[in-house]
């Protein structure tokens, strides 16, 4: 690992102006020489590994501002704090009655321990596993542009089938932010150019030609909180999770769903998939299918392949296509006979 | 009594806590690398990225810059000492820094020593090399393997085992069926790391590292290190989970025992997890082809195993698992044979029945098979094929109890409820499959030294350097000395892990309760004999008594006919304040140089298949439910249920929690173990417990172990069979007889997974 210096700002100014000061306009928040530190879960590991090499860490744990910290539920929604860890979040009763997708997503992610040191913004923006990321004798465009991509040609049990390039198919593993793209969550920010809002669908990047540019964020930029809007029928949602065992350990495959029922006919419908794609994955195309129909599963079966319609698969990854559908069926149904 | 405290059946021990327990939950125990150590500096590996060819060039400037760094060992370093050899106390003959030869990936190239880990660390980063690269080899199917004959290549493997003509009789059975199984690599991921810390005392060597025969050791890093291995002391308290990975020395040791000696200061190396992967043994992958033959009646009368193992260019490593397929059940004919195939790989070595996992798995998941072709319940199956005496020397086993095995855990799984048509059960969603599979586990023993000292004031101490890898060996030491001294739990402490203690053999091939209790039962019989003697003697305290029968209880010795004398006057007559034996055991058949073979570390191993009397194992039986879902299709295992003999269980809470352990692992082994190659470089690439999956609590639900009955003589004195390594045999046979039941799936290749189920 290399060293390090460690600050402890207490004010969101002084700590944007600390990262200002040490990074530039054109760093990406992943490669900037200061980097901000929540839970530590994700960054610290990638550090011990020689994958992220800040010269300097900005903690953000002292921040002084209680807005940070709480879970506010107002008639317009529910708002998280960015220091929220996961743990609270899926423990606490109004995320659990009103958004059931929101509570499941965090509660099946990880493990109690990392729950309970993890906070919700470094968890939406956690970096991939892939295995030829993380370990740094393998060539890799998104730790080394340019250097080309092990994985594509490799061992991609785990890697996407949707949103990759010839770059890059590192898989995003995140699991709340399936439910916070279904839900149109938008994700408040601070940086040197003033504080902004961001749909949570314009965060994340596929990798295109530069699977190194990650997130829309500048590397100066802190995320102070998230935003979801209040959706009476959002109670009727899930997450399904599917993985190679019980529990503590990412997503085959996933779903997030919640319904607009009239009856068995669908009003509306919000759909994502996790597991399976680059970034966090709307699937918008199942969703129109769905729109007026009655759900059943005939009608799954169609949207799951309109949401996989467009899949790529690799040597080793083939399975997740149909394991996508099948999850997102399955999501679907479970979804229509929740008891609401 | 509690779950994890069976009550004891006939021939069973009690249920006592681990004598070790508290200090284990309490954070007391030392494991090697927390051994308190003045002045230490702090050892880093770098490893290489490519698997063959040779480094050309190491760029070292970069690491030397690093601000507390002390010293770099690299090529050049190591010439004074002598090459690792392979074998039981070594894991590979590379000698990574001995020559520029890469022969696998993550091969040592450098070990970076500074004041702090963290400086150590970053240095062993910072160093690059250069490479020459060939393209290498990574396994089965890869060209530029090469194929050799098993036989005879390692001294545990000497045939390929056969018997009657198995061409004709295959040629005329009226069912039969061939077919091919696969496993995975393998590596023990102990949750300890692997580590080694060296100090010097003068020209004496002191080593903390966790190891499963520190005999052996002591006298392999001598040999390397040209001195006398009265120099040489391995210490090794306690270990974080073995395995296996820690039975045989692995080059790390001699290299940081050279940086200790250059930096006149103690060095410690703890390894990383990713690391690992390259730098220590692991499971082979394997390949099977079985044929069985059988009459309409279910009767077997040919079987042919063949298995193909991948190795090391530079070692032949044997799994062999032939000996036990070949002897499992009553075949009629036997045709086994087994080949190595040598590729740009580590030296894989023993991990947890390292024979039988493999081999069993895939004869028993053709017995299902054969079972199906059939119509025939595969229980009746092996009813049917049960033997009287084994197929290949047509000797008899020394006890058997494979069919009470199958018959209590099939009561306790409810197994007569078990719908036999393939995908008749299931609950709302979720398809249920039940299977069921043999376990066996060859019973062996080896020489063993010990002293036990009793005090007049009752307190008594033992010593012997067996290794406590988590089996709870000490606690069972304990327990026969307190049985056949009188004497409570309380009183007794036991020494173990170093190599300056009697010698114990490896504890490897769960031989190490029978060992360790045989010589600790001799060693307490040899002062019982020195007790009675003087209490009998003229002027003792009861001199004129004659019978030869007589107990140790509570501090006294108790004669036939109730007369007793406190333990505390006899030794007073004797004028000693304590008597003291050390004995070496030696189990019947031993060659005149058993016993020097032990203090060489390189014991023999008896029993098994080995003895001319009778041949030795330990049998269980295994079943399990598995739950699928209709449309996703993951797999999970809600019940299992393991039935298994294996002679005089000496404490039920440890026996049951070794077995739980092995079920455990073997539904590890069913569905989520696997080390992936990358097959264009033959590197590993999951090499971390995030991507290596192992069960979690989660997945185990009703796990219920029944410990039946039975009494053997013949095995060893304490009549002990070891069951350490037979809870995770024939484990994964069951899940892929249940996944079969649930799916009309049959998987042949490990593990099962997911994508497996989906077409
Ligand atoms: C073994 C293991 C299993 C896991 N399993 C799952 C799983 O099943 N599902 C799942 O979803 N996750 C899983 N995770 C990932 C885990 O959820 C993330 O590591 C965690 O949520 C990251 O949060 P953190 O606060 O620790 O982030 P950190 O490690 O502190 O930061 C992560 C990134 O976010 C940046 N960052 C943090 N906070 C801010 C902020 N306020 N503003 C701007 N940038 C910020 C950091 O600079 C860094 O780049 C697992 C992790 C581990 C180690
Ligand atoms: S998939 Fe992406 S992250 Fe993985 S090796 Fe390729 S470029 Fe790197």
């Amino acid at each position: 690992m290399r060293p390090f210096i460690y600050e402890q700002p207490t004010d969101i100014s002084a700590a944007v102006a600390i990262a200002s000061r040490f990074t530039t306009k054109d760093d990406q928040p992943t490669r900037a020489n200061a980097q901000f530190i929540g839970g530590g879960t994700n960054l610290a590991d990638y550090m011990k590994l020689g994958v992220a090499e800040p010269g300097r860490l900005l903690d953000l744990n002292r921040l002084e501002d209680p807005g940070l910290r709480q879970i506010r539920v107002t008639d317009d929604g529910i708002r998280f704090g960015a220091l929220v860890r996961m743990g609270e979040a899926s423990d606490h009763a109004e995320v659990k009655r009103r958004y059931p997708v929101i509570a499941d997503s965090l509660r099946l992610a990880a493990s109690g321990q990392i729950r309970n040191m993890a906070s919700l913004a470094g968890n939406i923006l956690q970096r991939t596993r892939c295995e030829y990321f993380r370990e740094t004798s393998w060539h890799c465009n998104k730790r080394v542009p340019g250097s080309g991509c092990a994985a594509m040609e490799g061992f991609n049990r785990q890697h996407a089938v949707l949103g990759g390039s010839d770059a890059c198919i590192a898989t995003y593993h995140g699991d709340f932010a399936q439910a916070l793209i279904a839900l149109d969550a938008v994700l408040h920010a601070e940086g040197s150019r003033g504080a902004r809002k961001i749909p949570f669908a314009k965060l994340h990047r596929q990798p295109g030609d530069t699977p190194h540019i990650e997130t829309d964020l500048a590397a100066d930029e802190i995320v102070s909180a998230i935003e979801v809007p209040a959706i009476e029928w959002a109670r009727r949602s899930l997450y399904l999770k599917i993985r190679d065992r019980e529990s503590y350990a990412f997503a085959l495959a996933s779903a997030a769903v919640a319904l607009d029922l009239d009856g068995d006919n669908v009003r509306e419908a919000r759909i994502a998939l996790g597991g399976v794609a680059t970034v966090p994955w709307r699937a918008r195309a199942a969703e129109e299918a769905l729109q007026g129909k009655k759900l059943d599963e005939t009608s799954a079966g169609v949207a799951a392949d309109a949401a996989f319609a467009e899949a790529q698969p690799r040597q080793h990854n083939a399975f997740k296509i149909e394991l996508g559908k099948r999850t997102l069926v399955r999501a679907l149904l479970e979804a229509r006979d929740m008891e609401v | 009594m509690d779950t994890a405290a069976p009550r004891p059946k006939e021939n069973q021990g009690a249920p006592l806590p681990r004598i070790d327990a508290r200090l284990k939950v309490t954070g007391q125990a030392h494991y090697p690398a927390d051994l308190p150590t003045a002045n230490i500096a702090y050892g880093a590996l770098a490893t290489s990225s490519i698997a063959r060819g040779k480094v050309t060039k190491l760029h070292l400037d970069d690491a030397r810059a690093v601000p507390g760094l002390l010293d770099i060992v690299t090529y050049g370093d190591m010439d004074k000492v002598d090459k690792p050899k392979f074998g039981n106390s070594g894991a590979t003959s590379i000698g990574p820094l001995h020559d520029r030869t890469i022969f696998h990936d993550g091969q040592i190239i450098a070990l970076a020593v500074a004041e702090t880990f963290e400086a150590a660390e970053e240095a062993a980063q910072l160093i690059r090399a250069e490479y020459e690269d060939d393209k290498p080899t990574a396994s089965f199917d890869s060209p530029g393997t090469k194929t050799v004959p098993a036989a005879g290549k390692s001294p545990l493997f000497k045939e390929d085992v056969k018997a009657g003509d198995f061409d004709a009789a295959y040629a005329a059975a009226a069912v039969k069926i061939d077919q091919r199984y696969s496993t995975p690599t393998q590596h023990h991921n102990p949750i300890e790391l692997f580590s080694t810390t060296a100090f010097w005392e003068g020209d004496q060597l002191v080593v903390h590292e966790a190891s499963q025969n520190v005999t052996g050791w002591k006298v392999e890093l001598a040999r390397q290190l040209k001195i006398d291995p009265g120099k040489v002391r391995i210490v090794s308290p306690f270990i974080g989970g073995a395995f296996g990975s820690k039975g045989p020395m692995t080059p790390r040791t001699a290299i940081v025992a050279v940086a200790a000696k250059r930096l006149g200061r103690p060095v410690r190396c703890v390894t990383s997890r990713m690391q690992a992967f390259g730098i220590q043994t692991y499971r082979a992958e394997t390949r099977h082809r079985i044929r069985i033959g059988a009459g309409k009646d279910g009767r077997i009368t040919a079987f042919a195993h063949e298995g193909w193992e991948v190795t090391s260019r530079p070692d032949l490593y044997v799994v062999g698992g032939t000996s036990a397929t070949g002897r499992m059940y009553d075949y009629g004919s036997v045709l086994t044979h087994v080949s190595l195939v040598q590729a740009d790989r580590n030296t894989p070595g023993y991990m947890r029945s390292p024979p039988e996992t493999p081999y069993v798995y895939a004869l028993e998941n053709a017995m299902d098979e054969m079972a199906v072709t059939l119509g025939m319940d595969p229980v009746e199956f092996r009813r049917i094929n049960e033997p009287k005496t084994e197929p290949i020397g047509k000797k008899p086993f020394s006890s058997r109890s494979l069919i009470q095995c199958y018959d209590q855990a099939a009561e306790a799984f409810g197994w007569a409820k078990r719908d036999s048509k393939v995908g008749a059960m299931h609950d709302g969603d979720w398809l249920i499959g039940m299977g069921c599979a043999t376990a066996i586990y060859p019973t062996a023993v080896a020489p063993c030294a010990a002293r036990v000292r009793l005090t007049a004031d009752g307190e008594v101490r033992v010593q012997c350097g067996s290794h406590e890898i988590g089996t709870g060996v000490r606690t069972v030491a304990a327990q026969m000395a307190s049985e056949r001294l009188g004497v409570g739990i309380d009183k007794i402490s036991v020494e173990m892990g170093d190599s300056s203690l009697p010698p114990a053999p490896v504890s490897g091939g769960s031989i190490s309760t029978a060992s360790v209790c045989s010589a600790v039962l001799k060693a307490c019989d040899a002062i019982r004999t020195k007790l009675y003697a003087a209490a009998t003697a003229e002027g003792g305290p009861l001199a004129g008594s004659h019978n030869e029968e007589f107990d140790l209880a509570d501090g006294k010795i108790v004669a036939k006919g109730g007369a007793s004398a406190k333990v505390e006057d006899v030794l007073k007559t004797m004028q000693v304040g304590a008597i003291e034996e050390y004995v070496e055991f030696a189990p019947k058949g031993a060659t005149p140089e058993a016993l020097n073979k032990l203090y060489a570390g390189t014991p023999e191993f008896h029993g098994a298949d080995q003895d001319e009397d009778s041949v030795k194992y330990a049998f269980g039986a295994e079943f399990v439910e598995v739950r699928i879902n209709r449309y996703t299709r993951e797999i999970r295992v809600p019940r299992i249920v393991g039935a298994f003999a294996a002679g005089r269980i000496m404490n039920t809470r440890t026996a049951r929690s070794q077995l739980m352990g092995g079920m455990i692992w073997g539904i590890g082994q069913a569905l989520h173990e696997a080390t992936e190659v990358d097959r264009r470089y033959a590197r590993y690439v999951n090499r971390d417990l995030q991507d290596y999956l192992v069960p979690v609590n989660a997945d185990i639900k009703d796990l219920q172990v029944i410990l039946v009955p039975e009494v053997d003589h013949a095995v060893n004195p304490a009549g002990v069979k070891g069951l350490g390594e037979l809870g995770n045999v024939g484990t994964a046979a069951a899940v892929a007889s249940a996944v079969y039941h649930a799916t009309g799936k049959r998987i042949r290749d490990l593990p099962i997974r997911i994508e497996h189920l989906l077409s």
